[in-house]
């Protein structure tokens, strides 16, 4: 499987359930260790650099990843001190993502769609330089599918990548600059932009390097 | 710079811990629950006789210690899988020895809590006389405590992401944590029956170099046993 994301690009990533594109998803987010090839973010080697590559690397799973007996403003607050990012920002990202109401209140209680909205503030919170999105769209509605392509506008504009696994194109619209599509672990049909390596080995993967995102 | 930022995670993840479990009051009553009815049952099984009950004490004591201790250590971990919080967890910039030291340290403060409890319920149920060099007994408590946590904080980790890890965890955990517990009683035993013979001395050493053999490996290997 061979791609490149540039910096400032979103990359659609299609394909049947078990082809391989949440296990992509989490070899690039040092989750997972890939068996064979390469990986490399922001030049930084997956396998052999995992701290640096998650100084970049914002994911967003499909679980939530929060404590369900904390609150809000405590989630944020716990991720904030992990991250190193003051703490000052997090009533800013909790108003963002429409959570003023319910800071002190714990997770326990919340929706699911409020859950990802919270998702969405630490990854507010984070400004990754790549953003990694595992079906980012469940459980959202309209208003919380605005709020996260706003972000990944956002994000883009300020020359940041992101990589989005999806099943239904519509609510990327606008937001997806290609789509991938992945079949039993590897790249069909790719566009000329994937044939476009750069010179590396028919293994490696590339997200943003240089100027850009995944390698 | 950098192991001020791991001591920073560190306290952030000692804090999380803590207040998750004393938020979910299910966690710590329950663990110190065990703890109690594990010694009551000891009670029961040595009858009546007050000197069977001392001599039986200190085994009594540490035996209920390791098991309520794998219900907590189990928990630890169960706090991080619900919601895939784990995930999150890994995710962060950082060495991951850091998240191990915040778990230890929050699971020590847990164990120790727990200790206390069933201490009290020891003293008076076994009738055991505290020596006036009690804070010595503390300190040899501790010692086992510190073996058992970074062994119990270790293997929980492993046995996290199994289905099985209820079985798995007590499987792996009890035969490494053979020379901890043997150490405890004795140098317990010995305390508490005056240490006439000085016997103590040579297991409190044993122990603490089985604590710092343990925690030295255990924070060398974390790194590899999270990883999936």
């Amino acid at each position: 499987m061979n791609l490149q994301v540039r910096a400032g690009e979103m990359v659609g990533l299609l394909g049947h359930n078990g082809c391989g594109k949440s296990t992509f998803m989490r070899i690039v987010a040092t989750l997972l260790k890939a068996s064979a090839g390469d990986c490399f973010v922001y030049g930084s080697n997956v396998k052999t650099e995992g701290d640096a590559v998650r100084h970049h690397v914002g994911f967003f799973s499909h679980v939530p990843g929060l404590y369900d007996d904390l609150s809000a403003r405590e989630n944020l607050a716990f991720a904030a001190t992990m991250l190193g990012f003051p703490e000052a920002d997090i009533d800013a990202a909790l108003e963002r993502v429409g959570l003023t109401h319910v800071t002190n209140e714990r997770v326990r209680g919340f929706s699911a769609g409020m859950q990802r909205r919270l998702s969405l503030a630490r990854l507010i919170l984070q400004r990754p330089r790549l953003l990694l999105l595992d079906e980012p769209y469940n459980n959202l509605d309209v208003a919380g599918i605005a709020l996260m392509n706003g972000f990944i506008r956002e994000l883009n504009a300020a020359g940041g990548a992101a990589v989005v696994v999806l099943h239904d194109l519509v609510p990327a619209q606008g937001v997806i600059d290609r789509t991938v599509t992945i079949k039993e672990g590897r790249v069909v049909v790719p566009t000329a932009d994937d044939l476009r390596h750069d010179g590396a080995s028919p293994q490696a993967i590339t997200l943003p390097a240089g100027a850009a995102g995944i390698s | 710079m950098a192991f001020r930022d791991d001591v920073r995670r560190i306290r952030a993840i000692v804090w999380k811990d803590l207040t998750t479990e004393r938020r979910s009051k299910a966690g710590f009553n329950s663990v110190a629950s065990l703890g109690v009815t594990i010694l009551v049952l000891f009670g029961f099984a040595l009858g009546p006789d007050a000197q069977a009950l001392r001599d039986a004490a200190a085994g009594a004591l540490w035996l209920a210690v390791l098991f309520a201790g794998v219900l907590a250590f189990n928990r630890s971990y169960q706090v991080e899988l619900d919601g895939g919080a784990l995930e999150a967890l890994l995710l962060y910039p950082g060495a991951r020895w850091a998240i191990f030291a915040g778990k230890l340290i929050a699971n020590l403060i847990f164990v120790t809590a727990m200790l206390v409890i069933v201490v009290a319920v020891g003293i008076v149920l076994f009738q055991v006389r505290v020596p006036e060099q009690w804070p010595t007994l503390l300190g040899i408590m501790m010692l086992g405590v510190v073996g058992i946590v970074a062994l119990g904080t270790f293997y929980a980790a492993m046995s996290s992401r199994s289905r099985a890890r209820e079985v798995l965890l007590p499987l792996l955990l009890y035969p490494m944590l053979i020379p901890v517990l043997l150490a405890s009683m004795e140098a317990t035993k010995a305390f508490l029956n005056g240490d006439l013979l000085n016997a103590s001395g040579a297991w409190v050493q044993m122990l603490s170099l089985f604590d710092v053999i343990f925690l030295v490996a255990t924070f060398l290997a974390f790194e590899y046993v999270i990883e999936v």
